[in-house]
C-alpha cells in the first residue's frame, strides 16, 4: 500500500477479525462505532496510527481496531504511549483507558502526560466502576456507593477527571457521552487536532455492574434539561428552549439564570488563559446543576516530543562528533 | 613551576612497585575530587590504577561527624593491577572522624598525614574519642605527618581575596600538593582540569592552584618528609587510554551499539543512587541523536523506554535495586511482548533503601526471578570500569537479535570505580544488525509472531510501515497469529518457546575463559566487582604453585554451555559473590555440583587477602584428603 492514493476509508476500514468481547449493551460499543466514524472521518492510515491501552474492559479497545496496538498494562499506557511518541513523533498515538486504569493505579502517569503535554489522545472511559474485576467501586464512584468492596457504600470521596486534568495543565479536555454519537465523534476528532495531549472523559454505562449511572441526565426525557453543551464563543444556556444560563458570581460560584437575566450568561471562551471558569464547571454539582459536555478547555502549547527532537536537533547542528572521538573524549594517553 | 627533577634533589626518590593511598575527610572537605586529581595525573603517568570512592548516602551529614566521612581509595603500580588494594599505605584523615574510622585500616608502619587544624573537644566528641588520639598512643605504630592544613593554607591563601571560609575549603589541594610531592607527581593535569572545573571563577582558580602549589614546596622543603617515592610506569598492552568510571563505561557501550546497529538509543530512567550518572552523561549525548527521558517514576521509565522500543528504538531503563522492584510487571511485558529492552540494574546494598552508596550483588535472583510467570529474561554482569563497555555492548546485540529484555547488572564499586581502559578500535567492533520486518504485501495478513527458526525472535514490526498492522499485548497470544490464546496446548507451547529463545542465547557464545588451567584442585567462579580481588588472590596462589583456576561469568542467563563441564573438571569449586550465595544457588541447582558459596554482605568489596585467605584453607582441606 502506497500513500500515493490514498483511498476514502469508512468505518469498517477499522474494524478488525477479532469477536467483541464486550458484554452485550456495554457502552463501549457505541464508544467504538464513534471512534470508527472519527477515524474514518479524519481519512487516518492504520498504520500510522497506534492505539495503547491498559487493562479494564476499555483497554480491550485497540483489538477491535485495524490500526497498530499494545495492550500492556495496568494504569500504565500513558508511560508506555510517551515512550512511543518521543520515539516516533510522526506516529498518531492514542491511550485508551478507564477510570480505574487511568485514575487509581495510573493516576501518576495520566498527570505527568498532562503535565508535559506530550502528543496523546487519551480516550477515558468513565463508567464510575470497575467492570473486569466484577464491580467494586473506582475513584470516581460516588461517595456511599455500595459494591462488592462497599458494602455499606464507600467512605471515599471521587475525583472529577476534568478538574484533575486541569489542576495538571492538561490543553485539551474535553466530555462527551457514550449514546451521544455525533456529538462523541465531532469531540473525538477535534481532540485529534489538537497540538499536545488532548483528554477525553467519555461517560459509558457499564450494563452489569454500574446500569443506569449515567441516566438520570443522558435518557432522551431528561436530556435538554440536564445537559449544558459548552460551545465556543456561546453563553452558557441549556434546556429544550435555551432558556437557561449559568453564569459565575463574583466568587466564580455557578448560579442558573433564566427571563430577563439570560443576557447575563457566561460566554464560553474553550481558549481562556484563566481555568477558573473551567474548574467551576468541572466541580459543580451534579444534582443541582446540568452536566457540562464538550471542551472544556483548549490551549496551544508547544508539545513535548517536538521539544526533545528540537533539543536533538540543535545538538546535532552545533556538535558534530564520531564514536572514535566520543570513546577518545578526555584525557588519553598512548602506551606503545 | 620547577621541574620534576629539581625539586626532588634533596633525597634520592626511593622506588616503589605500588602504592595504596586512602584519602578521607568530611564529605565536604572534597575527598572525591582530590582522589580523582591524583587519579587522572597518575593514569597520564603511565601507571595501572585502581580506585574506590567510599562516600556517605547523606548530601551533608553533620561536619566533623562518623557518618559525615567520605574516603576515597586509590592504587596504583608499575605493574598490571586488579583491585585498589586493601590495606592503604598511605591516609590522608582531614579530621578526627576520618580518623577514627579509616585508621584501623592503614597497614602498620604506613603514613599518617593528619590534619591537625580540627582537635578540639568539640571535634573529638563528635569522632567519639574520649582523649585527644594524638597523645594517648592511638597512632603508635604508624609514620605519623602532622600538618595544620588549614593554617597553612590561610597562610598560603593571604592574598586571595576569597573569605576564610573559602579558603579553608582549599586545604585538601595543599594536601593533595604534599602528595603530589612524595609520589614525584605532576602537577600540570591538575592544573589544567582546576582551570576548566573553576573557568568563569578565577579567583577560586588562582587559590586552589596556590594552595596545592604550597602544599608541594611545604613538603619538599620541612624536614617532616624523610623521603619521595618513585613508582614507575607499568608495562601495558600498547595502544591508548582512558582512565574510566563504570557508569561511563555503560553509557559507552550503549552509544558504541546503538550506533553500530545504526538505531537510536532511548533511555527511560529515573534518579536513583548510584545509577543516576547513566541518565546525565546520556543526557549530554543529544548531539549523537540519543534520547533521555526523565520519567515521573521508575515504572513510567522501563514503560516509556519498552514504548520507545515498540516504536522501534533501542529502549533502554537505568535503575538500582529498589527502582528494578518497581520495573518487574513492565519487563514481564517486554518478556510477553517479545520487544527488546537493556535495564541497567547497578546494585546497591539492600533490601529496602539499605544502603544506597555502598555496594552489594544481591539482586541476582531478583533480575532472575522477580516477575510473575515463568519469564526468563537475559542476564549479564560487568565485571571492572572496563568490562562494562564490553558488557553494554553485548546486551544490546543480544536485545536486537533475539529480541528479549536483558538485564545488565553493575554495582556501586564499579560504578563509581576507575581504571585504565584500553580503547576499542571502533573499526573492529562486533557488527550488530537490527531487521525491521518490510513492508507487507496489500491484502496479506501480517503474522506478528511468526519467528525467525534460528534464534525464535519474533520480527520487529515499527509501527508506520504499511502492512504491518497488528496487536499485541500482555495477554498470551496464539503462536505465529498473535491473537489471544487461552488454549492450554498453546500456553504450553509459548512458554517453552520463550524459555528456549532465551537458551538459544547461548549458542552465540565462545568457550568460558580460565585463569590458568582447565582443570585441576580447585576452580574459583567470580561474577561482577569481585573478579579483581579474585584475580589477584588465584595470581598469588598460582604463583605458590597451587592448581587453583579461576574463571568469570559475563553471561548469567543462560550460563555458558560448557561451564558444568569445566566445573567437572576441579575438585572443588568455590564461588566468592557479595551475596548470601545466590549464583551458588543456582549453580547447583543447575548443575547439581557442590559449588561452596564464599558470602560476604557487609557492603565493602572483597578484599584479595581475605579471598586469598579463604582459598589457602580450602586447598589446605584437599591436601588432607589426599592424605586421608
Ligand atoms: S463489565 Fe461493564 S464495562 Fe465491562 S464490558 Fe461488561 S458492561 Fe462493559
Amino acid at each position: 500500500m502506497t500513500d500515493v492514493q490514498r483511498p476514502p476509508l469508512s468505518k469498517k476500514d477499522y474494524k478488525t477479525d477479532q469477536d467483541v468481547r464486550w458484554c452485550p449493551g456495554c457502552g463501549d460499543y457505541a464508544i467504538l462505532n464513534a471512534v470508527q466514524g472519527a477515524f474514518a472521518k479524519l481519512g487516518k492510515l492504520p498504520h500510522e496510527t497506534v492505539i495503547v491501552s491498559g487493562i479494564g474492559c476499555s483497554s480491550r479497545f485497540p483489538y477491535y481496531m485495524e490500526t497498530f496496538g499494545f495492550h500492556t498494562i495496568h494504569g500504565r499506557a500513558p508511560a508506555i504511549a510517551t515512550g512511543v511518541k518521543v520515539g516516533n513523533p510522526a506516529l498518531d498515538v492514542w491511550v485508551v483507558t478507564g477510570d480505574g486504569d487511568a485514575m487509581s493505579i495510573g493516576g501518576n502517569h495520566f498527570i505527568h502526560a498532562m503535565r508535559r503535554n506530550v502528543g496523546l489522545k487519551i480516550l477515558m472511559f468513565n463508567n464510575r466502576i470497575y467492570g473486569l474485576t466484577k464491580g467494586q467501586y473506582s475513584p470516581t464512584s460516588e461517595q456511599g456507593k455500595v459494591t462488592k468492596s462497599s458494602p455499606l457504600g464507600s467512605v471515599d470521596y471521587p475525583f472529577s477527571p476534568i478538574a484533575l486534568a486541569l489542576g495538571a495543565g492538561g490543553t485539551f479536555l474535553a466530555r462527551s457521552v457514550d449514546v451521544f454519537g455525533a456529538h462523541l465523534e465531532d469531540v473525538v476528532c477535534r481532540a485529534s487536532a489538537h497540538t499536545g495531549t488532548a483528554m477525553v472523559e467519555i461517560y459509558q454505562n457499564c450494563n452489569i455492574f454500574n446500569d443506569g449511572a449515567y441516566r438520570s441526565f443522558t435518557d432522551k426525557e431528561v436530556r435538554d434539561e440536564r445537559i449544558l453543551y459548552l460551545e465556543h464563543g456561546k453563553p452558557l444556556l441549556f434546556g429544550a428552549n435555551k432558556d437557561k444560563g449559568i453564569r459565575f458570581d463574583g466568587n466564580f460560584e455557578p448560579q442558573i439564570v433564566t427571563g430577563g437575566e439570560l443576557g447575563s450568561a457566561f460566554v464560553w471562551d474553550e481558549t481562556a488563559a484563566n481555568a477558573a471558569p473551567a474548574m467551576a464547571l468541572a466541580t459543580m454539582s451534579e444534582a443541582d446543576f446540568p452536566v457540562p459536555v464538550g471542551v472544556f478547555r483548549r490551549r496551544e502549547k508547544p508539545a513535548f516530543e517536538a521539544g526533545v527532537r528540537g533539543q536533538i536537533a540543535a545538538a546535532r547542528q552545533q556538535k558534530k562528533q564520531s564514536l572514535h572521538d566520543l570513546l577518545h573524549a578526555g584525557e588519553i594517553w598512548e602506551v606503545r | 613551576m620547577t621541574s620534576q627533577t629539581e625539586t626532588h634533589t634533596r633525597t634520592t626518590p626511593t622506588r616503589l612497585r605500588r602504592v595504596v593511598i586512602r584519602f578521607a575527610g568530611d564529605s565536604g572537605d572534597g575527598m572525591q575530587l582530590t582522589g580523582d586529581q591524583f587519579t587522572r595525573t597518575t593514569a597520564l603517568m603511565g601507571n595501572d590504577i585502581a580506585t574506590f570512592p567510599d562516600f556517605p548516602a547523606e548530601i551533608r551529614a553533620p561536619a566533623g561527624t562518623l557518618p559525615g566521612v567520605s574516603a576515597f581509595q586509590l592504587r596504583f603500580s608499575s605493574f598490571d593491577i586488579h583491585t585498589p588494594g586493601d590495606a592503604p599505605d598511605v591516609l590522608v584523615a582531614m579530621n578526627p572522624a576520618a580518623l577514627k574510622m579509616h585508621l584501623k585500616e592503614l597497614r602498620r608502619d604506613g603514613i599518617l598525614l593528619l590534619n591537625t587544624a580540627s582537635f578540639g573537644a568539640l571535634d573529638l566528641k563528635k569522632a567519639k574519642y574520649d582523649k585527644d588520639p594524638r597523645s594517648d598512643g592511638t597512632l603508635d605504630g604508624w609514620r605519623v605527618i602532622e600538618v595544620d592544613l588549614e593554617a597553612r593554607t590561610r597562610e598560603a591563601l593571604a592574598q586571595s581575596p576569597l573569605d576564610t571560609r573559602a579558603k579553608d575549603r582549599c586545604k585538601n589541594m595543599y594536601a593533595l600538593g604534599i602528595l603530589y610531592w612524595m609520589f614525584h607527581r605532576d602537577m600540570a593535569p591538575t592544573e589544567k582540569a582546576i582551570a576548566q572545573k573553576f573557568a568563569k571563577k578565577p579567583e577560586l582558580v588562582a587559590a586552589n592552584l596556590a594552595a596545592m602549589k604550597a602544599g608541594y614546596a611545604y613538603a619538599e622543603t620541612t624536614e617532616i618528609f624523610q623521603t619521595a617515592y618513585r613508582v614507575p610506569p607499568a608495562p601495558m598492552r600498547p595502544g591508548t587510554y582512558r582512565n574510566i568510571m563504570g557508569n561511563q563505561a555503560l553509557c559507552l557501550g550503549l552509544v558504541a551499539a546503538a550506533q553500530q546497529a545504526g538505531i537510536e538509543l532511548f533511555l527511560g530512567s529515573y534518579p536513583i543512587t548510584p545509577a543516576s550518572d547513566i541518565l546525565h552523561q546520556l543526557s549530554t549525548y543529544k548531539h549523537l541523536g540519543v534520547v533521555t527521558f526523565q520519567a515521573e517514576d521508575e515504572i513510567a521509565a522501563v514503560a516509556s523506554a519498552i514504548g520507545a522500543s515498540y516504536a522501534g528504538s533501542l529502549g533502554v531503563t537505568s535503575t538500582s535495586g529498589p527502582g528494578m522492584a518497581l520495573k518487574a510487571e513492565a519487563i514481564g511485558l517486554a518478556v510477553m511482548a517479545e520487544l527488546p529492552l537493556v535495564v541497567l540494574n547497578v546494585q546497591r546494598a539492600g533490601p529496602s533503601t539499605g544502603m544506597p552508596t555502598k555496594t552489594q550483588q544481591a539482586d541476582l535472583l531478583q533480575a532472575m526471578y522477580c516477575r510473575n510467570g515463568e519469564s526468563p529474561v537475559c542476564v549479564l554482569a560487568a565485571s571492572t570500569p572496563a568490562d562494562a563497555f564490553d558488557t553494554a555492548y553485548e546486551a544490546v546485540r543480544i536485545a536486537l537479535r533475539y529480541m528479549v529484555p536483558v538485564v545488565v547488572l553493575s554495582d556501586g564499586y564499579i560504578a563509581n570505580g576507575s581504571e585504565p581502559w584500553l580503547l576499542p578500535d571502533v573499526a573492529q567492533l562486533p557488527p550488530i544488525a537490527v531487521r525491521y520486518a518490510p513492508a507487507g504485501a496489500p491484502g496479506e495478513k501480517f503474522q506478528p509472531y511468526a519467528r525467525d527458526p534460528k534464534t525464535l525472535a519474533r520480527p520487529w514490526a515499527r509501527p508506520g510501515t504499511p502492512g504491518l498492522v497488528h496487536r499485541i499485548g500482555g495477554l498470551e497470544k496464539q503462536d505465529v497469529t498473535g491473537n489471544i490464546s487461552y488454549d492450554p496446548d498453546n500456553h504450553q507451547h509459548m512458554v517453552d518457546t520463550r524459555a528456549q529463545k532465551v537458551a538459544n542465547i547461548a549458542d552465540d557464545l565462545p568457550p568460558t575463559a580460565t585463569l590458568g588451567e582447565r582443570t585441576g584442585d580447585l576452580l574459583v567462579l567470580g561474577w561482577g566487582s569481585p573478579r579483581g580481588a579474585i584475580t589477584a588472590a588465584v595470581g598469588r596462589l598460582q604463583r605458590q604453585g597451587h592448581r587453583v583456576s579461576a574463571a568469570f561469568l559475563r553471561h548469567l542467563n543462560p550460563l555458558p554451555k560448557d561451564l558444568g563441564d569445566l566445573m567437572r573438571g576441579f575438585r572443588r569449586v568455590v564461588l566468592p559473590e557479595l551475596n548470601k550465595g545466590q549464583l551458588a544457588l543456582l549453580l547447583r541447582a543447575r548443575f547439581l555440583i557442590d559449588v561452596q558459596s564464599h558470602s560476604q554482605v557487609n557492603g565493602q568489596p572483597f578484599k584479595s587477602h581475605e579471598i586469598e585467605n579463604h582459598l589457602s584453607r580450602v586447598l589446605a582441606e584437599l591436601q588432607e584428603e589426599v592424605r586421608r
